[in-house]
């Protein structure tokens, strides 16, 4: 249930961004989503795209440094306390979230929150059992091209 | 293929390598006493100040003696640019070279047909010291022309028997496809160089340990030990450093045996002295300070008393090799690469040392040196490398954060650490630069 993500090195500086862009451009990837952390020297981009073997491959040779980090992708309902429930699950089992971002993949009323766990496994197994849908990497993919 | 060999580390000119110290002693005694003479009847700067100082050639009565001559700097080479202090006619000279030194005019120094088989002989018994033999096919990475490492190493490297790849610096790309191919067992360049090759070796997928390489010899900058763990771990190579400076005769003034503790200076030919680098005083062995060579074998440019300004010692502790020169002890310091900062002596070796002791291998830095609103900052830039990345930004902040707390627990001075990305610092082929000075002074 986990997903594959890209973690990539940025110096903070104009241009950092779209030189691994234009890499992925080339060979004609698209992603999916995307987040990026930043400090006053450097950013991590992180990305989340279905080729993401073929990406990692063609920016290692670029000359990056990437990351492949197991990321949880959970369901959440699109309404007030959505996020809050999800958390609520967790708190008290010492797991601990150590980034998330979201992306807006609507089917119905719902929404996609990417998260980062010390401990993915035993997030998604904690989710689960609180019947808390868990997407998967090929079910992120086929959403994303519109065929929910 | 194995990378061992039991080839024995010498080669018939190695002998006096081995005398026993009495005869090495008595032997310097003879050459001291001819370069003496030879100096003062043909370079009037050494007449000069040894009129001067009152004193005459044969004042010397014994090898001791040596420290009542006057010592030679690098602004006396540049102060007597091109030939002034040449000691034999155009005519005699052989071959120029000039220093590969970046500040101003360059410095000239000549050879004589003897001079350049003093030179060679010193390769050959650098090479034989290593365990590099007839044979051996070696790659010679240093820049050939007027600088001295290239063409010093290449008439070794025939002499010796073995088989030169003129290949000089650059290209690291063919450099590569050259040493796979041609099955070279040697290589010849910078250590900084060599770390280059080894980047570039795993983009292209090539693992040096498959390969029969087996020995590097890596001189013309200084380097820690710590880059040769790295080297040796990552290449399957032995890693030794070869000594040397144009003022002198290039590389091979000292070479450091299969032991690879610390270079043995071809005494014979470049008699050591340790001074206090302040006072001048002649310390004993093991004491550190600034090291004076003299050429006992060198006509075109007989140098007395050159000060070379690298700090380190000797020692005469014995060798399992069995040589009796004595060693120098790693070139820990480099007064040309040396910088003041806020009234701290700082030498990028201690950087290197500092960030090479933190987690992981963080072989390429470079030191910024800035001035805002009269304060001298230090930035210190350091390649993000695979091992040591992390997708959380806390990790990577506790990184800078170690990296910055190692500077300052080695040099005492707070530094910027900037973490960047990999191969944006700028590599040298031939010495790396590891100070941008960008203050105004």
């Amino acid at each position: 249930m986990k997903i594959k993500q890209l973690s990539l090195f940025l110096e903070n500086k104009p241009g950092a961004l779209s030189a691994p862009m234009r890499v992925l451009a080339a060979e004609g990837l698209n992603i999916t989503t995307l987040s990026i952390a930043d400090t006053q020297n450097f950013g991590i981009l992180r990305l989340i795209l279905r080729d993401w073997e073929r990406a990692r491959e063609l920016l290692e040779k670029n000359g990056f440094v990437v990351k492949v980090t197991d990321v949880v992708a959970i369901e959440v309902p699109d309404k007030p306390g959505g996020l809050a429930e999800v958390l609520g699950v967790l708190e008290g089992t010492g797991i601990n979230v150590e980034y998330m971002y979201a992306f807006t993949l609507k089917k119905e009323d719902k929404g996609v929150l990417v998260f980062r766990f010390d401990d993915p496994d035993r997030a998604v197994t904690t989710l689960q059992q609180h019947r808390i849908n868990v997407v998967d990497q090929i079910e992120i993919f086929r959403r994303a091209n519109g065929q929910a | 293929m194995s990378k061992s060999d039991n080839h024995p580390p010498f080669h018939p000119v190695s002998a006096p390598d081995f005398l026993p110290p009495a005869q090495l002693r008595a032997l310097q005694w003879q050459r001291l006493q001819a370069i003496v003479h030879r100096a003062y009847e043909r370079q009037p700067l050494f007449r000069q100040r040894m009129d001067e100082r009152g004193l005459k050639p044969a004042d010397l009565r014994s090898l001791e003696d040596i420290r009542k001559l006057p010592f030679m700097v690098k602004t006396d080479l540049r102060d007597t640019y091109p030939f002034g202090l040449f000691a034999s006619p155009m005519s005699e000279i052989v071959r120029l070279h000039a220093s590969s030194g970046t500040t101003g005019k360059p410095i000239v120094v000549a050879y004589n047909a003897a001079d350049i088989e003093v030179w060679t002989n010193a390769m050959v018994r650098s090479f034989a010291a290593c365990g590099v033999h007839e044979g051996d096919i070696i790659q010679n990475a240093y820049g050939y022309g007027l600088f001295t490492g290239g063409l010093g190493a290449h008439y070794g490297a025939e002499r010796l028997g073995a088989t030169v790849i003129p290949i000089s610096g650059g290209n690291t790309q063919r450099q590569l496809m050259v040493m796979k191919d041609f099955g070279v067992t040697v290589i010849c360049c910078t250590p900084s160089y060599f770390l280059h090759i080894l980047d570039q070796a795993a983009e292209m997928g090539i693992d040096l340990r498959e390969l029969p390489l087996r020995a590097g010899i890596f001189g013309a900058e200084p380097w820690t030990e710590n880059m040769r763990q790295r080297i040796q771990q990552e290449s399957g190579i032995k890693a030794y450093d070869i000594y040397g400076l144009s003022e002198i005769v290039g590389p091979g003034v000292a070479m450091e045996c299969q032991c690879q503790c610390g270079p043995h200076i071809f005494e014979d030919y470049f008699y050591p002295e340790i001074i206090d680098p302040q006072t001048g005083e002649v310390l004993g062995d093991e004491q550190e300070g600034e090291l004076v060579l003299t050429t006992l074998a060198k006509q075109a440019m007989p140098m007395i008393r050159y000060r070379t300004r690298d700090i380190t010692a000797l020692t005469s502790e014995p060798c399992a090799c069995g040589r009796t020169l004595r060693r120098i002890k790693r070139i820990s310091r480099r007064s040309d690469d040396m910088f003041i900062i806020r009234g701290v002596n700082v030498y990028p070796s201690q950087i290197e040392a500092a960030l090479l002791s933190v987690e992981g291998t963080l072989p390429h830095y470079q030191i910024i040196l800035t001035r805002e609103k009269g304060l001298d900052e230090m930035e210190v830039q350091v390649e993000v490398t695979a091992e040591v990345f992390s997708d959380t930004i806390g990790a990577l902040e506790n990184l800078q954060e170690r990296l910055a707390h190692a500077i300052e627990s080695t040099v005492g001075l707070r530094a910027r650490v900037r973490l960047v990305t990999p191969r944006t610092l700028q590599r040298s082929e031939g010495k790396a630069k590891r100070v941008i000075d960008q203050r105004k002074m």
